[in-house]
């Protein structure tokens, strides 16, 4: 399929299920080229499952996901292998390698991938780090980072190989307010200053909604808004609603689906 | 009855398929020796931490093993007359059975059971995945090199357990109970046949070091990414080794004869 206008990633009619439980129901997505998408949506709706289809960790029973107007799900390993070096994701744990210190976890992928120097190496490991501002921490162990710490160094390692989209899963989750701030200034200003696509699953509104440009919601399986920041303040719709002003209960329902509570009470009897 | 016959029909058919894919795993493993080939530095690092990291309870266990031995084999020998054999029964005890018998247990309780917790708290911490994400196949950056070392340690190890275990026989048999040194060497060199023997043994703990690190890396790449799964997962790597590994020594030593 050839690309079209200026979406990075088309999602198309996208079934997910794991079991018997349907994570996604023919959900339909655009990331576009530059911008910071968001896909929010409450805890177990599959925003990171949705990031490993996009990855290509997981294949979707049915549906499309175009990366450069290429169907992922339908490629070989190889070239999915080839495709993943113009992404990079941070995971919400960090992911870094315990074995190494920070300076060899940032160098992996380019020794990996690279035929370069070790001298051009160190070079650019000082660049990634000092974008993060742990220059200074090169020579840590993983296990002696803070939580902040470790999502800067998972960045770092994220933009090594100078991707053009980078997956974010989850970054603001347990953050103390200084490395929050960090964090959402770093994502907004690599995303310009490299000119990458930025996707971000999260379900923390104002940080999100301060720096995306668009907001998917996902919840129960489907797509129920989209749109900028703005809209999303300002939807009418229900569901937006609850999410983004936070209230217990509405159209995703604050019970784990049960019998009755009067019948469930008295079976005791 | 219908749904009797039906739920046969599905467990079976995901019986095959979960074998099939552990098959083509494996082969996938097998098939990733190439490129780590090209890589020896990730092949020493794995030595030495499955191999070298286990001499100590190989030596160990070896000396005592071969000790009891020495002591068991002199006091059946003896009611005989036939104690200058001991240095025979002591080292085709230990070249033919007990070198990569013992060798492959203590093995999977000491490197098995590390390789799965290490590659299981890998992926629990979603390490493997951050590196599929890399583009760095799991499979020949971590798998591979793991299998390759362990299929290389363990007939060295084996081959350890039972030098060593022959000098914990002499220690006792020759030092201790005063049977006679010349004897002890010399039927020993007379009876133990290189190809009958020796080679048997080695070809033993071979096929010990494939199956155990395979079932080893196996389990922590396929183990449920949570505390509970990897405990599970690591005590499954012992105890299907040390089943794997006496069922296989039986049939291997029926094959041989």
């Amino acid at each position: 399929m050839p690309e079209i206008d200026n979406n990075l990633v088309r999602i198309r009619d996208l079934h997910f299920s794991r079991g018997h439980s349907k994570i996604f129901n023919g959900i339909d997505i655009d990331i576009p080229k530059g911008k910071i998408t968001a896909i929010m949506g409450p805890s177990g709706t599959g925003k990171t499952t949705l990031l490993k289809l996009i990855g290509g960790q997981l294949k979707p029973q049915r549906g499309t996901v175009f990366f450069h107007g290429e169907d992922i799900p339908s490629m070989k390993t190889k070239k999915l292998y080839e495709v993943r070096k113009k992404m990079g994701m941070l995971f919400q744990s960090g992911a870094l390698l315990t074995d190494m210190s920070v300076f060899d976890n940032i160098a992996f992928p380019m020794r990996e991938h690279t035929e370069l120097p070790e001298v051009m190496i160190r070079d650019m490991v000082l660049m990634k780090l000092q974008a993060v501002g742990l220059r200074g921490a090169r020579d840590l162990n993983p296990s002696q980072l803070s939580g902040g710490m470790a999502r800067r160094v998972a960045l770092a390692r994220a933009i090594a190989l100078d991707p053009e989209m980078i997956l974010y899963d989850e970054p603001f989750t347990g953050q103390d307010p200084i490395s929050m701030g960090a964090l959402v200034e770093l994502i907004r200003s690599m995303n310009d200053a490299l000119e990458l696509t930025s996707v971000i699953v999260s379900h923390d509104i104002h940080e999100t909604l301060a720096i995306a440009d668009k907001i998917y919601i996902i919840s129960q399986g489907k797509v129920v808004g989209h749109g900028s920041p703005q809209e999303m303040n300002q939807s009418d719709s229900p569901w937006i609603n609850q999410f983004v002003h936070g209230e217990a209960d509405g159209p995703v329902p604050f019970h784990y689906p049960a019998c009755s509570y009067k019948d469930d009470i008295l079976q005791g009897v | 009855m219908f749904d009797w016959f039906a739920q046969l029909g599905k467990n079976t058919i995901e019986f095959y398929a979960r074998l099939g894919k552990e098959i083509l795993l494996f082969i996938q493993t097998l098939l990733a020796f190439g490129p780590v080939l090209m890589r020896p530095g990730l092949i020493t690092q794995q030595l030495y931490s499955i191999g070298v990291r286990s001499m100590l309870i190989i030596i160990v266990s070896g000396f005592f093993v071969g000790m009891v031995l020495g002591l068991q084999g002199y006091n059946t020998l003896v009611d005989f007359g036939a104690e200058e054999s001991l240095g025979v029964v002591v080292a085709l005890s230990l070249v033919r059975e007990l070198g990569p018998v013992v060798t492959a247990l203590l093995y999977a309780g000491r490197a098995g059971s590390a390789l799965t917790a290490e590659i299981g708290l890998m992926k629990a911490t979603e390490q493997l995945s951050g590196l599929e994400m890399m583009a760095v196949n799991p499979v020949e950056r971590i798998l591979a090199p793991r299998l390759f070392a362990g299929i290389i340690s363990m007939p060295l190890l084996a081959a350890m357990f039972s030098a060593v275990g022959i000098f914990g026989g002499y220690l006792v048999g020759v030092d201790l109970l005063g049977v006679d040194e010349g004897s002890y060497w010399s039927q020993m060199q007379a009876k133990v046949d290189y190809d009958k023997d020796i080679v048997n043994g080695v070809i033993k703990s071979f096929v010990f070091g494939i199956v155990t690190t395979w079932i080893a890396v196996y389990e922590g790449y396929k183990c449920i990414p949570t505390s509970e799964g990897v405990s599970r997962a690591t005590t499954r790597t012992v105890v299907y080794s040390a089943l794997v590994v006496l069922g296989l020594d039986f049939l291997l030593t029926a094959l041989m004869l």
